[in-house]
């Protein structure tokens, strides 16, 4: 039974790393790369479970909105939205897109916290495969939530009056939900990198949110706007992910190639929608790859 | 002996405030390096440019032969950092953040669980490694970040401040660990404004001030390299000008008495310089009654860091913390630090 045990804690305090961290050479890059998202991501849970309430509001604010807005216009004359279309029905694709928006433009804000309270510069200093591994644990975060509060938007619209898309549907309706997700927080991330403190990222949030809202066919179809009002909704990304949505609530029998978008200039198919909305994507997270390299100052 | 850390030519302003001049030092593989420096010296700013933080304006920087600036990434996996202000996720069990700092550093799952566990216990966390980290008091904080530093190994650790706000138990245990840490052949590198401390610890040091180095060596070089005994002299608790500047010429033409630097900072009291003579007090005593001067206080040591640090300067690290304390404009750093 004379088995010699090299003293375990001087070995743990030397900095022998071949049984830990990897070296330059045999580091794996994608491999790393999901290992730091699972655990960034695995944070944002931990977090989200002992303080729930972010998760409680947002649960709680789409499903007032829906309330509200639908008695808001319950008088509205009839087949004002369009052919049999209650309001209920029209409404329920705004609040989805714009729940999972403002979610996802709150996303930076964490990030910017961290940052202050110097918690970033633990992951500035490691030696992270990438850090879009922070934009990646934001994303799968906001969107996991984002997909549990359109569920129960889908579901209270349903009891609304608004019906229920098909299983298709509702693959379509998480497609888009995730791209207009995942663009939005990269943006948000990109200005908690790039903005001095917290209290402008809220400024930015707080001019950009219901702005974009009003500025959406989220509340109102775009033959109610004015013309000028028109052209900014039909530039909106929002739109381009509300439009489709709505299109699938009214149409039990759509494809692909379905026109489901009108603007003043054209119609767009849904196809066309979806190729938007992953340039809208591209587009953001091109841009802020030189605000994630930074270093700081 | 091999160089673990290269610091050539560092540069560092913040718009017109040069927080680093010009700083060059190597560290050894093996050793404790303390970079002592008053309030605003430029310690930190160092660090951060050492640990990828902050984007040098000039010079060089290299761990282990690779350079922090052209290959950061391979430069991080060789550092571990622990910064002046611990910075934990208050939401966050100890074995959670260390569990997060283990794949942030891509250690596989498995061999991270076993080194939390022995890095817990060897830090005395064990009790508290599934308390969330808000309950946890100063001193756990520290060596909880200590650990998180330590988790993979690194060859160079970078400690700053670590000292600062811990009592003096935590800061002997501290000290006792950094030294277990060398022992095992981990090169550390720790900045500090403690004399004490950096005496005690380093086996080497770098003093810096408004961002330049003063002096380097080790402890003993440097105290050597200063002279002989000191005898600090208050003629007065506060003294006129005029009066300890006649104290200054009378003692200096004493044969013993090799230097003399009038402190303004501290009453305008005198710093002496003596040769290592058999009782330097009573005749200094002897010769300023025979010139009507009062004697309010007088003390002989041995020197310390402190008279490396005022032979260099003309003030006491001291009187630098406290001239520096009064023109800081700590909000607007602290803004700036963010960036
Ligand atoms: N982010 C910043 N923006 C502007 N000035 C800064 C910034 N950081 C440091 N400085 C200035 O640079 C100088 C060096 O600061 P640094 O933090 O490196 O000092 P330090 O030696 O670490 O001091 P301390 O012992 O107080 O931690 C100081 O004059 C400080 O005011
Ligand atoms: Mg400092």
């Amino acid at each position: 039974m004379s088995q010699t045990i090299t003293p375990a804690k001087f070995d743990l305090l030397s900095p022998k790393r071949e049984i830990s961290a990897k070296t330059d050479e045999n580091s794996n890059n994608w491999a790393d790369f999901i290992q730091e998202t699972i655990a960034l991501t695995k944070r944002l849970f931990i977090q989200l479970q002992r303080r729930p309430s972010t998760l409680i509001a947002g649960i709680i604010q789409p499903f007032m909105w829906l309330v509200l807005f639908g008695a808001l216009f319950d008088n509205a004359p009839n087949n004002l939205f369009g052919n049999d279309l209650g309001y209920a029905q029209f409404l329920a694709p705004g609040v989805i897109v714009f729940t999972a928006f403002s979610g996802a433009l709150n996303a930076g804000l964490p990030v910017m916290f961290d940052r202050e309270f110097g918690f970033l510069n633990r992951l500035l200093v490691a030696p992270l495969a990438s850090r879009f591994s922070i934009v990646a644990a934001s994303t799968i975060y906001i969107i996991s939530l984002a997909f549990i509060q359109t569920g129960v938007i889908v579901g209270a619209s349903a009891l609304l009056g608004a019906g229920l898309p098909g299983l298709a549907g509702l693959g379509a309706i998480a497609l888009i939900v995730f791209l207009i997700v995942l663009g939005v927080t990269a943006l948000s991330l990109g200005l908690a990198f790039a903005l001095p403190g917290h209290i402008e990222l809220i400024a930015v949030i707080f001019v950009t949110n219901l702005p974009l809202l009003f500025a959406s066919t989220a509340l109102a179809p775009l033959s109610f706007m004015a013309k000028w009002l028109q052209v900014i909704a039909s530039l909106n990304p929002l739109t381009y992910a509300i439009e489709p949505i709505r299109y699938l609530y009214l149409n039990n029998h759509w494809t692909i190639k379905s026109m489901v978008m009108e603007t003043p200039w054209t119609s767009i198919s849904f196809t066309g929608v979806i190729l938007i909305l992953l340039a809208f994507d591209a587009v953001i997270l091109f841009a802020i790859q030189p605000l994630l390299r930074r270093r700081f100052a | 002996m091999t160089i673990a850390l290269v610091i050539e030519k560092l540069q560092k302003s913040y718009g017109t405030v040069k927080a680093v001049k010009n700083i060059s030092f190597q560290v050894q593989t093996g050793e404790i390096f303390g970079i002592l420096g008053p309030n605003g010296a430029g310690k930190t700013t160092t660090i951060r440019c050492i640990c990828t933080l902050s984007q040098p304006d000039a010079g060089q920087i290299e761990v282990g032969g690779v350079s922090v600036i052209d290959n950061p990434r391979a430069a991080r996996r060789r550092l571990g950092y622990v910064a002046q202000e611990v910075a934990l996720d208050k939401m966050l069990t100890g074995q959670e953040l260390l569990e997060l700092q283990g794949a942030i550093y891509h250690i596989p799952n498995k061999v991270a669980k076993e080194r939390i566990s022995e890095l817990l216990q060897l830090l005395g966390l064990e009790e508290y490694a599934n308390k969330k980290t808000g309950t946890y008091s100063g001193g756990l904080r520290k060596r909880l970040d200590l650990a998180a530093g330590l988790l993979h190994q690194p060859d160079v650790l970078v400690l700053d401040e670590p000292s600062v706000g811990l009592d003096i138990e935590s800061r002997f245990i501290l000290w006792d660990f950094l030294r277990k840490l060398k022992a095992a052949g981990t090169t550390v590198v720790i900045t500090s404004h403690y004399l004490e401390e950096i005496d005690a610890l380093a086996d080497r040091l770098a003093i810096i001030d408004q961002g330049e180095i003063i002096a380097t060596g080790t402890p003993s070089e440097l105290k050597n390299r200063v002279g002989g005994d000191r005898v600090t002299l208050r003629i007065r608790e506060f003294s006129p000008p005029d009066e300890a500047e006649k104290a200054k010429h009378l003692l200096e033409s004493l044969p013993f008495v090799e230097e003399a630097i009038i402190n303004s900072a501290q009453g305008n009291s005198l710093n002496l310089v003596v040769t290592s003579q058999s009782n330097p007090l009573t005749q200094i005593e002897q010769s300023l009654a025979a010139a009507d001067l009062p004697i309010f206080s007088m003390a002989q040591s041995r020197p310390s860091l402190d008279d490396v640090y005022l032979a260099a300067t003309g003030r006491t690290l001291m009187d630098a913390e406290l001239a520096a304390a009064g023109s800081r404009d700590l909000k607007a750093e602290q803004k700036q630090a963010m960036k």
